[in-house]
């Protein structure tokens, strides 16, 4: 069998259908619409996500638990469940037909926020108490010192986790496919669906496309960690050098 | 829109027969999955150890090829893909004898199983050093520090990252429905279809994940606890 021949055949028919599905005679899809998919949800998802990490860490239990409850029924449920809780409710809940794109999205949106929220939590709970005492004793008021000196610190040493929730966002925007969301998933359906005598092929091509996007943006995201580990370690390393008065009031 | 009666999908016979053999076919390809996952990340660590560059290379590529393809791209492959290159006798075979479910576990169990083998891979390279040396300098030998001293040790460090994604094993299951394997959330589709129901259904599904995963979660807690040293963080 002539497996490579095939797919590269394949491929040269139907890059555009795998870059942008149908685009400029119908909607949007492909790669194209599985990246934006992808950076809506996680643009989306991350004030609300900060909202609720604050909300869970926050003294007053009728803010903590609803967000508790929600961390734990994304972490319990299958997403092809909730996407089909949405695909169901949002309709009935906004009045009017609601397009497949945005039921994946509103999902996404929901489901990678109480994700994102407990990768935020994590990382202020990381950050030396001292931080918070600091900035009390410095005058500012709760908020304001999670404003000015706790969430700056805590989000940006996060950033590693946060961009790997966007490759994993990435992954998971092929569920879409289940209730005909127009991306990459669909349009090798499409592929399918047309050649039928070939499905190892098209497959084997949606295989190797989800790799290049996925593996590509986990190499750029280990070089942004490796990037911030080295800024952390040169100022704990500069705070170090300095007398010792000095370096234990920087904290690091 | 009828009213809200989960008794009207729970008490009719047919509902609740599929929705009992839906929960019965996601613990099969949970389990077996599992199972398949587990053995096989012991062999792709073991392989990943020995002294030959190629074969750590392989193991390589296999872990990062199913960490960065989704799970239902992985799934599709083998159920519309690998499964038309098999010999036309293999292909009716499994016609006859559940071929989506054999497929579903197949798939599910390779692509968790470069997860399990990195989870323990990172649980190895926590133990400190001192303690192979000391393992061997009290006279054991390659399998024996391995089995009796690190090995133990490399375990409970793994374990949290374990049971996380066992989790996500059992909430992964739910993907075979898109290969038409008769689990839950095929069942509740299903139903779902033929009762007008959805609200009911999709209740029922989702109190049955929600409560296995958290059993699931406090199984592993409850092993972690129980398995954690004296004296060790």
């Amino acid at each position: 069998m002539s497996l490579l021949p095939s797919m590269i055949e394949i491929v040269r028919d139907n890059w555009l259908l795998l870059l942008v599905g149908q685009y400029p005679n119908g909607p949007l899809g492909g790669i194209a619409a599985t990246l934006i998919l992808s950076v809506l949800g996680i643009a989306l998802a991350f004030p609300l996500s900060v909202a609720m990490a604050l909300a869970s860490l926050s003294p007053w239990r009728a803010l903590r638990w609803p967000v508790m409850a929600m961390v734990y029924i994304t972490r319990g449920v299958p997403l092809l469940l909730i996407i089909l809780w949405v695909y169901f409710v949002l309709p009935l809940l906004i009045g009017h037909s609601v397009p497949a794109f945005a039921t994946m999205l509103v999902t996404l949106v929901g489901y990678e926020a109480a994700f994102l929220s407990e990768i935020v939590r994590a990382g202020i709970h990381a950050l030396p108490k001292g931080q918070m005492d600091a900035a009390r004793a410095l005058g500012h008021s709760r908020l304001g010192a999670m404003r000015y000196v706790i969430l700056p610190q805590a989000l940006f040493n996060m950033i590693p986790s946060i961009l790997s929730q966007f490759v994993s966002t990435v992954k998971e925007t092929t569920l879409g496919y289940i209730i005909n969301v127009p991306e990459l998933t669909f349009a090798a359906g499409q592929i399918n669906n047309r050649l039928l005598t070939k499905p190892f092929e098209v497959y084997f091509i949606l295989a190797i496309s989800y790799f290049i996007v996925c593996w590509t943006l986990t190499q750029a995201i280990n070089m942004v960690e490796r990037r911030i580990t080295a800024r952390r370690t040169a100022g704990v390393a500069a705070a170090s050098a300095l007398p010792a008065t000095a370096a234990s009031a920087s904290g690091a | 829109m009828k009213g809200f009666d989960l008794m009207a999908v729970l008490l009719n016979p047919e509902f609740s027969r599929m929705l009992v053999h839906g929960v019965k076919m996601t613990f099969i390809i949970f389990v077996g999955s599992w199972l398949l996952a587990m053995s096989l990340g012991m062999i792709l660590l073991a392989v990943r150890m020995l002294p030959s560059r190629i074969a750590s290379a392989f193991v390589a590529i296999y872990v990062s090829y199913h960490r960065n393809v989704p799970t239902l791209v992985q799934l599709m492959l083998w159920y519309f893909g690998i499964s038309s290159l098999l010999p036309d006798s293999v292909q009716i075979w499994l016609g006859d004898h559940n071929g989506e479910a054999v497929f579903a576990v197949v798939a599910l169990g390779l692509c968790q199983a470069a997860y399990f083998s990195e989870d323990q891979r990172s649980g190895l390279r926590a133990v400190p050093r001192g303690q192979w040396e000391a393992a061997r300098a009290l006279g054991h030998g390659y399998v024996g520090a391995m089995a009796y001293i690190l090995l133990p040790q490399a375990v409970r460090n793994a374990m949290p990252a374990l049971v996380n994604h066992t989790v996500s094993l059992f909430k992964n299951s739910s993907l075979a429905m898109a290969i038409g394997v008769a689990e839950l959330t095929h069942a509740v589709k299903e139903v779902e279809n033929q009762s007008f129901r959805p609200f009911e259904t999709y209740l029922i599904a989702t109190i049955v994940y929600l409560v296995c995963s958290l059993l699931l979660m406090w199984l592993g807690h409850y092993l972690e606890q129980r398995s954690r040293m004296a004296g060790a963080v």
